[in-house]
């Protein structure tokens, strides 16, 4: 359970999942079941897609029609608990925030890990962007098998 | 004897702040840090911050300083920074006492603003002065301004904010971390950090603490046992672990005795982490013109520890008879981000330890 080992339920993570259906664009998923003081994601969204309000312990909410899935609010997550997904026929691609040297290499396959860090999955390096914008936090581009989907979350350093 | 307008006893994020907003209103302040330079604790928070905009949430805690420390250096024709100076002494008509750099000084100052911060607890266990256990503090500056490994093997003791932040960056260093143990029933800290050190495979396990620690010269295991109700350990579930280094994090505590020595009202408060001073609404201790800002009376994030050096500063300029131009708009802007920072669940012991304090 969250508060006693730090891994969110299946319930909790499918709330933060859109229809599948808005899932052929990438999508902001927003892993914050929490009421603390913070709200980098919603100000730092360019399309005005994530809404925290004047109060600022309030959890984020994802307005799947305005989100692009474009990531700034990825790697501008203090808690690094936002991710993006997109899902093309049998393949699907994340955007995930990553602070370990040596960054990924593209092209490369690492052990993908789900919320308790068992290797579930290969997890393709498609994209490694890094400027200075994002202050040290990659974002990498992971390809995976669709049915991960709601399992993957980040990759383990080979 | 030298004498100032406002001397600020500390140089962290509420010192920092505290000047700016003092400078801004017109009023000459000297800053007294113990240390090399300012910058206090954030200097190797390599984290990025919550909170708002307002708070450069989102922004790094080291760059945060960097912020703090140029509004300073850029105002420089009014605020003065002493360095490896400590305060050793309060006494009446606000005179205190500074141990500089092997030299003894006297200041009178007509306001102090004390920002002292908070200083690390430790725990009492067998073994616990073997070389290889550090605070979390002392882990951070290591590795984080000095760039020395405390160890390969890292059991965290304590799962608050600091200890899940630390075991991060930990595992960014290369370390294993091998658990955290944490003798409350729940995680402490935020969740997303928790949940953070669990997908890199870190076990967070609540209910448990350390019983013992084993070593000739440095500590090579320790002995960790769950906890029952009463915070007793419960006997036959000892649990041997090899580690090469060990890490407190169980909390902090105001660093309020500078007060205490003044005559200044002080109070127990378990909700702000340990003695701390009574306070007005304007931050004003019970000693006239003495202030406190930041965690010296309530241990809390850096980010409010921000906002009540500007807070405070602000005040402390009006008492002095230089209102800061912007005074009224500022004063509603501070107290409404304090608010907003504390109204959520992790504010709830600030809420309650404040209502005690206040007088």
């Amino acid at each position: 359970m969250l508060k006693t080992d730090g891994i969110p339920t299946k319930k909790q993570v499918l709330s933060r999942f859109p229809n599948e259906e808005l899932l052929d664009r990438p999508k902001a998923i927003t892993e914050c079941y929490e009421d603390i003081p913070c709200n980098p994601c919603s100000t730092s969204c360019p399309f005005d897609a994530i809404h925290i309000g004047e109060d600022i312990n309030k959890q984020p909410k994802v307005d799947f029609d305005k989100c692009t899935g474009c990531g700034i609010c990825v790697f501008n997550c203090p808690g690094l608990a936002i991710m993006t997904v997109q899902v093309i026929e049998d393949r699907a691609t994340f955007k995930i925030p990553y602070e370990f040297l040596p960054y990924p290499i593209v092209g490369d396959f690492y052990p993908g890990v789900d919320r308790s860090s068992k290797v579930i999955c290969d997890a393709l390096i498609t994209k490694v962007v890094i400027n200075k914008k994002q202050d040290k936090t990659a974002l990498v581009h992971v390809e995976i098998p669709a049915e991960y989907i709601h399992e993957f979350i980040t990759i383990r350093r080979p | 004897m030298i004498y100032h307008d406002l001397v600020i006893i500390g140089g962290g994020p509420a010192g920092l702040s505290a000047a700016k907003v003092a400078a801004e209103a017109g009023v000459k302040s000297l800053i007294i840090e113990r240390d090399f330079k300012v910058g206090g604790q954030l200097v190797k928070q390599t984290h990025m911050f919550f909170g708002s905009e307002k708070q450069y949430a989102s922004t790094r805690g080291i760059n945060i300083a960097n912020i703090l420390i140029d509004d300073v250096f850029n105002k420089s024709d009014y605020i003065e920074v002493m360095t490896e100076a400590t305060v050793v002494g309060l006494y009446s008509d606000n005179i205190i006492t500074v141990l500089c750099k092997e030299k003894y000084i006297k200041i009178k100052a007509k306001a102090i603003i004390v920002a002292t911060g908070a200083s690390e607890k430790f725990l009492a266990f067998e073994n616990n002065d073997l070389p290889g256990i550090y605070g979390a503090g002392a882990v951070q500056t290591l590795m984080n301004v000095h760039g020395v490994l405390p160890g390969q093997k890292v059991v965290m003791v304590g799962s608050g904010n600091i200890g899940l932040i630390v075991s991060y960056q930990l595992l960014q260093a290369g370390v294993d971390v091998v658990r955290v143990i944490e003798a409350a029933k729940n995680i402490g800290g935020y969740k997303v950090h928790a949940s953070k050190l669990r997908r890199l495979g870190v076990e967070i396990k609540t209910g448990q603490s350390i019983k013992e620690a084993i070593g000739k010269d440095c500590v090579e295991k320790i002995v960790v046992a769950e906890l029952d109700n009463k915070w007793e350990f419960i006997e036959g579930t000892e649990e041997e672990i090899e580690v090469d280094a060990v890490c407190i994090s169980v909390g902090l505590s105001p660093l309020s005795s500078v007060l205490s020595m003044g005559g200044a009202q002080m109070k127990y408060v378990a909700f702000l982490g340990g003695t701390v001073p009574m306070i007005d609404k304007h931050h004003e201790t019970t000693i006239n013109n003495v202030f406190v800002a930041g965690d010296v009376c309530g241990v809390e994030e850096a980010s409010s520890a921000i906002v009540e050096g500007y807070y405070t500063g602000l005040l402390v300029s009006e008492r002095l008879g230089f209102k800061h131009p912007n005074h009224e708009e500022l004063y509603k802007d501070f107290k409404n981000q304090l608010a907003n920072l504390r109204s959520g669940p992790f504010g709830k012991k600030t809420r309650l330890g404040l209502k005690e304090i206040l007088r």
